[in-house]
């Protein structure tokens, strides 16, 4: 099948790609495009680790097409950081060492900052409820919990 | 060599992908490919079965792009319309939905994990056809009716008929679900789901039950009572019988727990990894009991957490 021209925004910036209509965002994102902080865990929308926002709303990479990114903006883990330096919630998980292994990581932060946009002082069980599409195999997810928390606490104050 | 899962694995097939803008243009891409073509709404369903090569699919029509398939609004004539690609985010983040129809966020926001919830729709979630779809028993409960419109036209249906086996739906070739219509809700009507789960969070319904009330003589009387049961039958399941019987009895634990019992005879549920028929046709008695209690207690204008809001204590 021949090869669709999409034109989309990831991480402010324009770009566009050709896909195949059977590509998923995961896998265009991480074989085209380079983007390969978002991971592949499941890959049928159980764990979380391929978590993006999508116009500003959390998804599972893995079950959204890569031609229905047309128009939109997605925030892949790589949007995070700015040149001046990490994103709070990075340099939470690390302060907090809310990883071991690392593969679920980028879905947690992504999952994170989407909570924080728009709860930004959420309660230890909004944290959990929220999180809940993530699995770690490592944390246990307290230190994850801790570190969420512990951000929110931080950009109120700052 | 780097080997992907998705390439390797579990490949989809090369397929079409349309995105049209009106019904019209839907109906006869739909129409043009028979069985082959596959409506996507959230594609959580669809993008998982087409990876395990449940179907041969030739044509996806994503109708995200439809306007009548993004409705969700509410006038006090024609109560609550929502349209089938709606996502759950949408609708529990509606101040007027929540407010209005308690019943139905007790099941739009359990379904999957917030990703999830970010794309699936009710929509979806009634043609998928599950016997454990969560939303489902909550739209019979509050009397939703479809709209669909195919190649012959328009026509609409009870809710409680749209499910006509597991995984299959009413919906004849080139038919779309455009949306559900919920009657305006009614001072002394309330409505409460709820399922059971051996987790927290983020499972599939063992047992499922949406009961819908409204009461009269001050609350004392069940005036009328619609009670669907989820994941004990090849179909969610319109407990008519035992709704009816309820009619004109006065609200007391009695009789709901005779509810249940009636609603007991009608489950057929199976035995499988979730749990045994046996457990699954108690929980049907202790879940339209609960349910009935939340959905008085909610038409008396009470406060009755959902399972989101009951475990953050």
């Amino acid at each position: 099948m021949s090869k669709i021209h999409v034109q989309t925004t990831i991480n402010g910036e324009e770009t566009e790609f050709l896909c195949e209509p059977r590509q998923s965002l995961l896998e265009v994102l991480r074989e085209t495009l380079g983007f390969t902080g978002t991971k592949e865990g499941c890959n049928d929308g159980n764990c979380g680790a391929c978590s993006v926002q999508m116009d500003g709303v959390l998804a599972n990479s893995c079950l959204v097409l890569a031609i229905e990114a047309e128009g939109k903006e997605i925030t892949t883990v790589e949007g995070l950081a700015s040149p001046e330096g990490l994103h709070p919630i990075q340099q939470k998980f690390l302060e907090h060492a809310a990883l071991q292994c690392g593969i679920c990581t980028p879905g947690f932060l992504v999952a994170a900052k989407a909570l924080l946009d728009q709860n930004p002082t959420p309660t230890e069980h909004e944290v959990r409820h929220w999180l809940a599409g993530n699995l770690c195999r490592c944390t246990g997810y307290d230190k994850i919990v801790r570190a969420v928390l512990d951000t929110a606490e931080e950009m109120q104050s700052a | 060599m780097f080997v992907t899962l998705y390439e390797e694995d579990f490949p989809l097939k090369d397929f079409e992908y349309c995105a049209p803008k009106t019904l019209r243009e839907a109906v006869s891409l739909l129409a043009e490919k028979g069985e082959s073509a596959r409506v996507m709404a959230g594609g959580t369903d669809l993008i998982v079965q087409m990876r395990g090569k449940r179907f041969q699919t030739e044509r996806v029509v994503d109708i995200k792009h439809i306007p009548e398939l993004n409705e969700l609004s509410f006038g006090n004539r024609k109560g609550l319309v929502i349209g089938a690609g709606v996502p759950c985010w949408r609708i529990y983040n509606d101040s007027e939905v929540v407010e209005r129809y308690p019943g139905l966020i007790d099941s739009a926001s359990i379904i999957g994990g917030i990703q999830i919830q970010g794309r699936a729709t009710l929509g979806g979630n009634l043609c998928n056809a599950s016997p454990s779809a969560d939303t489902t028993p909550s739209l019979i409960a509050y009397s939703a009716v479809c709209h669909i419109v195919g190649p012959e036209g328009k026509r609409s249906m009870p809710v409680e008929e749209f499910c006509v086996g597991p995984g299959k739906n009413a919906l004849k070739a080139g038919e779309i679900l455009v949306s559900m219509q919920i009657p305006a809700n009614k001072k002394n009507q309330g409505a409460h789901y709820q399922r059971f789960i051996p987790r927290n969070e983020m499972d599939i319904a063992v047992v499922g039950v949406g009961s819908w009330v409204e009461l009269a003589n001050r609350g004392k009387e069940f005036k009328n009572v619609r009670i669907a049961l989820g994941a004990v039958g090849p179909t969610p399941i319109f407990a008519s019988a035992a709704s009816e019987a309820l009619i004109g009895q006065a609200v007391s634990d009695e009789a709901i727990a005779a509810a249940g019992e009636a609603a007991q005879s009608v489950a057929s549920p199976i035995s499988d990894m979730r749990g045994p028929a046996e457990f699954r046709t108690h929980l049907v008695g202790v879940l339209v009991k609960r349910t009935l209690q939340g959905a008085v207690a909610r038409a008396k204008g009470q406060f009755v957490a959902n399972a989101v809001q009951e475990a953050a204590g």
